[in-house]
C-alpha cells in the first residue's frame, strides 16, 4: 500500500475556532532577521525607492478616490508592497510579467510611470486603455513584456504558461511570472494552468500572495492546508513559502525560482505570506477582520522593516531614507495634476478597437 | 414483455457491509460478499462484451461505446460499500464515471435497462434522450455523468453538502478517471469538499490513458494521490486490479466520511484494456502494456483467489457464467424488442411538466 | 481529378499555414500522437514536431488560456476542442480574456478555436451541440461555419491569418460526406462574406453549415414541382454577418426564410429577422420565417434526433407557406 499521508498541518474547519481566538493561519510567522542575498547597495536602495513609490502612488490614488475622481474600484497593496517589488526586481527586463490587482509595485519596476497609472485610474484618453478599462488592466508585450490581467481570478495562469511556452518555441530564454491571491488558488484555472506548466515544464513562476483574506473570506474557508506551498508536490513542481513582508527574502526566493525555470526545471509555486492591511477595495471597511490581526501584523510593515535593515547595515542613514519620500513627492503631484488635466476619451472611442482597424494602431501604450 | 430482473437476488447492502471483518487492520468481505463481488465483476464483463463486441458491431448501438474492461474490480470493490435499500435519509449517493458499469448494476440497474439505454429505446433510463453510460436515476441514487469530464466532482460535493446540512452519516461516492483530474472543475470540487469537510469518497480509476494521452502527459506527479495533501486530505494509491484492496481502501475512506472527517482521495491503478471507445483500436498503446496487464486481469486473479479458498470450484464458475449468459440473452432479447421513442417525445421534459 | 473531403480540407489548410508560417501551432487533447479524435491533425506531429503539435492534459480552459498567452507573444495558435461541446469549459478565457483584450489595451489575440460541432451522428446531448450563439453574442470574437470543403480550407486559412480570435465550427456530419476539387493555388475565403449557392427571384433561403444541403435539395424540389425559384445563401460567417448579401437578397425576393440546426430561441435567425425588419421592411411580402431545431437538448435516439434536426421536408413546408404570401 502506497500511502501519501494527509498534511500534518491540517487545520480546523471554518468557524471552529472561537471568535475570541485569532486563527493561527492568519497570524504572522516567526519574525526572522532580514538578510542581504548579496545585492549591491545601489540595488538595495533602488528597491527601497520602488517600495516607497508604490506606497505613495497608492496614497495619492486613495486621496483621488476620496475626492470622487476615481470612479471604479481601487485595490490597495498596503502591507504587500515587498511582494510586488521583490519579485519584479528579480526578473530580467524581457522576462514576461503579468500583474494582478495589488501589483502596482511590479508595474513601477517595469517602467510604468505614475502618470500612466493616474491616467488609467482617472479613465483619461491618454491612459494605457484609452479609458476603456481601469485599474491595472493593461499591458504591452513588445515594449514592456507586460501582459494585463482581467478580473476573473486565475485566468492569467494558463495565459502566462502559454506566453512562456511561446518564448520557448521561439528559442528565447524568458521566464514568465504572475501572481495569484490566496482566493484565486481555488479557481479551476489555477489548477489547469499550473498543471499544464508542470507537465510541459514551462518556466513559470507563480507567486501566491497569501494576504489572509479574499474579500471577506479568510483562508481557512479557502483551503485546508496551512501553506499553499503544500500544493507544489501535488503538481510535481517546486514550491516554497516565504515571508512576504521581507523584500529580500521575496527577491531571493524569486531568483531561485527564475533560475529553476531557466534550467528547464519547470514552474515554481512561490507563496509569499503577508496581510491585507486595507479592505478588499477602497470602499470596504473590513469589519469582518478581527482587530487583533491587524495589530499582530503592524510591526511587519515591509517598508519599515526594510528601512530598519538598511539603516542597521549601514546602507543608508534614516535621514537619507526619509528624504526619498520628499524627492518623490513633487514629481508625483505633478504627474497626478497632468493626468487630471488630461482630457477624457471622446464618446466615439466607445466603438473603436473591438476588432483590428486600419489606422488604429495597436498597443498605443507606451509610446516607446 | 416484463423487464428481466437480475438473476442474482441482491442481499441488502448494509448487511453485506456488516459481513466484512477487519483482519490485521484490513477490511475483508465475508464469504457471501465475496461471491457477490465475483458475480458482478463477471456480469459486468459479459455485459460489456455483448455491448462492444456484439451489438455495436452489429450496428444495433448507433452511438459511442465506452467500456471498463480490466477495471471491474474498482467499481465492484467500491460499490460494495454504497449504502442502499433505505430511504433518502439512509442511502448513499453515487456519481459513476463512464467506466463504472458495475456501479449501475449494483445500484439496481438491470442489464436489460442498460441495453435499452445503449440502443436508444424509450424504456431506457433516459428514454432515448441520451446514450451509453450517460444515465442516472435518483431512485437508484445514481447521478448521471456528462461528457465534460470533471463536472461531476463539484456536483458530488454538493450532494455531500446536503448530507452534512441534514446531519446524517450518508456518503457521496464520486468516480472519475485520471484525465478528469486535469480539469479546473475537479480542483474546485475537491478543494470545496476539503474545506467544508464533506463526506465524499473520491475514487480515481487511473487507467493510464485518457484517450491517447498517457498519464505522463496528464500530470507531472507519479501518483494522483499525491494531490491529497495539497488539499489537506488523505490521498492513497492502491492496486485497482485487486478487488480486495479496493474494498479495503474504499471501506476505510467511507468510514472516515461517515465519521465527519471529510473527503479522501483514492487512486486505483489499473489499465484500460480497450481503446477509448469501441471505434478506437488504441494503436498508440504499446502492445507489451496490454500483455503485462492481461496477466493482472482482476477477474482471473479473484477467481484464483476464491478457488484457493475453496469458495468456488470450476463447476461453480461455469454455472455462474451460464447463469449470466442466460440472463444476458434474455436482457438482449427484451431490449431489442423495446420500442423507440415517439419522435415528438423529443419535446418533452426540458422543464418541469 | 483528386477530390478532397471536408475534413481533409481543414487539415490541408492548417498544414499549409504551418508550413508557411512558423508562428502557427496547434494544441489540444490527443492532437499529437493520435492525430486528433477526427484525424484533423493526422501526421502533423511527425511533420512539425512536438514543439508545434502539443498534446495537453484535459484542460480546455488552460488550452485556450495558453493559446491567448502565446498569441500575445506573437504566435498564431490553433486550439482544438475535441468536440465543440467542450468549449463551454473554456468559456471564461474566450469571452473575457480573448474577446476583450484588444478593446481594453490594444493587444489583439489572434487565436483560432476550432472543433467538431453539430448533430446527425447520434452523438447525444454532449457530442452534437451547436454553440455558435454564445459567441456570436460576444463582441470581439468572430464566428465562422463552413459548409463546403472549399470553404473549410479557405476559412481555416483566413481564421489563422486573422488578427482577432476566431471560433471555427466544423460540422462533423460533413467531415467525410462531402468532397470536391480544390484549387491548386493558395486561397482564403474572407471572413464576413456569404456565398450565393443558388440564384433565385422568389424566395431567399439563408443558412449555414450542414443545413446547406437539405436547403439546396428543398430549393430543387420547389423549382421542379412549383416553379418557385429559391435563392440559397450560405452565410459562412455568423460574426460578422454579411449584411449586404442578406439585405440584397431580401430586397430582390421580398421573402426571407432562415434555416439553422441550432436551437430556435436566440438563434441567428432571430437576429437576421431583426436586421431585415430594420433595413428592408418595405420590400417584404411576408414575414421572415425560420426552420430550426426545437428548444431542447440534442437527443440521442434516432427517432428523436431526426425529429430534432431540420430537414428537407420541414424546409419545404416553411418555404411553401412563405411562397404563398
Amino acid at each position: 500500500m502506497k500511502n501519501a499521508p494527509a498534511s500534518r498541518n491540517r487545520r480546523g474547519g471554518p468557524g471552529r475556532s472561537p471568535a475570541a481566538a485569532l486563527p493561527a493561519a492568519l497570524l504572522p510567522g516567526p519574525l526572522r532577521p532580514m538578510q542581504n542575498p548579496g545585492l549591491p547597495r545601489e540595488r538595495l536602495l533602488a528597491m527601497h525607492r520602488f517600495l516607497r513609490l508604490n506606497r505613495m502612488v497608492e496614497e495619492k490614488l486613495s486621496a483621488l478616490y476620496r475626492q470622487g475622481q476615481i470612479l471604479g474600484g481601487l485595490y490597495s497593496s498596503l502591507g504587500q508592497e515587498a511582494i510586488s517589488v521583490g519579485t519584479a526586481c528579480a526578473l530580467e527586463p524581457d522576462d514576461l510579467l503579468a500583474p494582478m490587482i495589488r501589483n502596482i509595485g511590479s508595474l513601477l519596476v517595469r517602467g510604468v510611470t505614475p502618470r500612466d497609472l493616474f491616467l488609467q485610474f482617472l479613465a483619461r484618453h491618454d491612459a494605457p486603455t484609452h479609458g476603456k478599462d481601469g485599474t491595472l488592466h493593461f499591458g504591452n508585450v513588445p515594449r514592456r513584456a507586460l501582459i494585463g490581467p482581467i478580473s476573473h481570478l486565475g485566468t492569467l495562469i494558463p495565459v502566462m504558461a502559454g506566453a512562456a511556452l511561446a518564448a520557448r518555441m521561439r528559442g528565447q530564454d524568458r521566464v514568465a511570472l504572475t501572481y495569484i491571491g490566496d482566493g484565486g488558488t481555488s479557481t479551476g484555472d489555477f489548477h489547469e494552468g499550473l498543471n499544464l506548466a508542470a507537465v510541459l515544464k514551462i518556466p513559470l513562476v507563480l507567486v501566491v500572495e497569501n494576504n489572509g483574506y479574499a474579500y471577506s473570506t479568510p483562508t481557512e474557508r479557502q483551503f485546508r492546508v496551512l501553506s499553499l506551498a503544500e500544493r507544489g508536490p501535488a503538481y510535481g513542481c517546486a514550491s516554497e513559502s516565504v515571508d512576504g513582508t521581507d523584500v529580500l527574502a521575496v527577491h531571493a526566493a524569486t531568483r531561485r525560482a527564475v533560475a529553476r525555470g531557466r534550467r528547464g526545471e519547470g514552474p515554481t509555486l512561490l507563496e509569499c505570506r503577508a496581510f491585507r492591511m486595507r479592505g478588499h477595495a477602497e470602499h470596504d471597511d473590513m469589519r469582518y477582520v478581527p482587530a487583533g490581526l491587524l495589530e499582530a501584523w503592524k510591526d511587519r510593515d515591509p517598508i519599515g522593516r526594510f528601512e530598519a535593515f538598511l539603516a542597521e547595515e549601514g546602507h543608508a542613514t534614516r535621514a537619507a531614507l526619509a528624504a526619498v519620500a520628499d524627492e518623490l513627492a513633487a514629481p508625483l503631484e505633478e504627474a497626478a495634476r497632468e493626468a487630471q488635466d488630461s482630457p477624457p476619451p471622446p464618446p466615439e472611442e466607445t466603438l473603436r478597437g473591438v476588432y483590428r482597424e486600419a489606422g488604429y494602431e495597436e498597443p498605443w501604450w507606451p509610446a516607446r | 414483455m416484463a423487464r428481466p430482473v437480475s438473476a442474482v437476488p441482491k442481499p441488502a447492502a448494509a448487511k453485506r457491509a456488516e459481513t466484512g471483518a477487519a483482519t490485521e487492520g484490513r477490511l475483508v468481505p465475508g464469504d457471501a460478499a465475496l461471491l457477490t463481488m465475483l458475480h458482478y465483476m463477471k456480469l459486468t464483463r459479459a455485459l460489456e462484451y455483448r455491448i462492444e463486441r456484439n451489438l455495436y458491431r452489429q450496428g444495433k448501438i448507433v452511438g459511442g461505446v465506452y467500456v471498463g474492461r480490466g477495471q471491474e474490480a474498482i467499481s465492484v470493490g467500491a460499490a460494495m460499500h454504497i449504502r442502499r435499500g433505505g430511504d433518502e435519509s439512509h442511502d448513499d449517493i453515487v456519481s459513476p464515471s463512464h467506466r463504472d458499469m458495475a456501479v449501475f448494476l449494483m445500484q439496481g440497474f438491470t442489464p436489460a435497462l442498460v441495453l435499452a439505454q445503449y440502443m436508444g429505446r424509450r424504456t431506457g433510463p433516459t428514454r432515448g434522450r441520451d446514450g451509453n453510460m450517460h444515465m442516472g436515476d435518483l431512485r437508484h441514487r445514481l447521478v448521471a455523468f456528462i461528457s465534460h469530464l470533471g463536472d461531476s466532482i463539484p456536483v458530488a460535493a454538493g450532494t455531500a453538502l446536503t448530507f452534512r446540512m441534514r446531519g446524517t452519516d450518508q456518503a457521496s461516492f464520486c468516480f472519475f478517471g485520471e484525465g478528469a483530474a486535469s480539469r479546473g472543475d475537479w480542483h474546485e470540487g475537491v478543494n470545496f469538499a476539503a474545506v467544508m469537510r464533506l463526506p465524499v469518497v473520491f475514487i480515481c480509476n487511473n487507467n493510464q490513458y485518457a484517450y491517447s494521452t498517457p498519464v505522463s502527459r496528464q500530470m507531472a506527479v507519479r501518483r494522483l494521490s499525491e494531490r491529497g495533501p495539497g488539499y489537506g486530505i488523505p490521498g492513497e494509491t492502491a492496486d485497482g486490479n485487486d478487488v480486495l484492496e479496493v474494498y479495503d481502501a474504499v471501506g476505510r475512506a467511507v468510514a472516515r466520511a461517515r465519521r465527519g472527517e471529510g473527503p479522501t482521495l483514492l487512486e486505483f491503478e489499473t489499465f484500460r484494456m480497450t481503446g477509448h471507445s469501441a471505434h478506437d483500436d488504441a494503436g498508440y498503446v504499446p502492445k507489451a502494456l496490454f500483455a503485462e496487464w492481461e496477466r493482472k486481469d482482476p477477474i482471473r486473479r479473484f477467481e484464483k483467489d476464491l478457488v484457493g479458498r475453496r469458495l468456488v470450484d470450476a463447476a461453480a464458475l461455469r454455472e455462474m457464467e451460464a447463469r449470466i449468459e442466460a440472463e444476458l440473452d434474455e436482457a438482449v432479447a427484451w431490449a431489442e424488442a423495446q420500442p423507440y421513442p415517439e419522435p415528438r417525445e423529443c419535446l418533452v421534459g426540458v422543464y418541469h411538466e | 481529378m483528386a477530390l478532397t473531403t471536408y475534413v481533409e480540407a481543414i487539415r490541408q489548410g492548417i498544414w499549409e499555414e504551418m508550413e508557411a508560417d512558423q508562428r502557427v501551432f496547434i494544441l489540444g487533447e490527443d492532437v499529437g500522437i493520435y492525430g486528433g479524435a477526427f484525424k484533423v491533425t493526422e501526421g502533423m506531429l511527425e511533420k512539425f514536431g512536438e514543439l508545434r503539435v502539443i498534446d495537453t492534459p484535459i484542460s480546455e480552459s488552460a488550452i485556450v488560456g495558453a493559446a491567448i498567452g502565446a498569441a500575445l507573444m506573437g504566435m498564431r495558435p490553433i486550439a482544438e476542442m475535441q468536440f465543440i461541446d467542450f468549449i463551454s469549459c473554456a468559456f471564461d478565457q474566450i469571452t473575457n480574456f480573448a474577446a476583450k483584450n484588444r478593446y481594453r489595451w490594444g493587444a489583439g489575440v489572434p487565436i483560432v478555436i476550432r472543433g467538431p460541432s453539430g448533430g446527425g451522428v447520434h452523438g447525444g446531448p454532449f457530442h452534437s451541440q451547436n454553440p455558435e450563439m454564445y459567441f456570436v453574442h460576444t463582441p470581439g470574437l468572430k464566428v465562422v461555419a463552413p459548409a463546403t470543403a472549399h470553404d473549410a480550407k479557405g476559412l481555416i486559412k483566413a481564421a489563422i491569418r486573422d488578427e482577432d480570435p476566431v471560433i471555427y465550427l466544423e460540422h462533423k456530419y460533413l467531415y467525410r460526406r462531402i468532397k470536391e476539387e480544390l484549387p491548386k493555388e493558395d486561397y482564403v475565403v474572407p471572413i464576413g462574406q456569404a456565398a450565393t449557392r443558388r440564384e433565385g427571384r422568389d424566395l431567399s433561403l439563408l443558412t449555414y453549415g450542414a443545413m446547406l444541403y437539405p436547403s439546396l435539395e428543398a430549393a430543387g424540389t420547389l423549382s421542379r414541382e412549383q416553379g418557385i425559384e429559391t435563392e440559397v445563401i450560405d452565410l459562412r460567417s455568423l460574426l460578422p454577418l454579411d449584411k449586404d448579401a442578406i439585405l440584397a437578397s431580401a430586397r430582390k425576393t421580398g421573402k426571407v426564410l432562415v434555416v439553422h440546426e441550432d436551437t430556435r430561441t436566440g438563434g441567428i435567425a432571430g437576429e437576421i429577422a431583426a436586421i431585415v425588419n430594420e433595413e428592408v421592411f418595405d420590400y417584404l411580402d411576408g414575414p421572415v420565417l425560420r426552420v430550426t431545431a426545437p428548444d431542447t437538448p440534442v437527443p440521442y435516439s434516432p427517432p428523436l434526433e431526426e425529429f430534432f434536426l431540420p430537414n428537407k421536408d420541414k424546409i419545404l413546408a416553411a418555404a411553401r407557406r412563405l411562397a404563398a404570401y
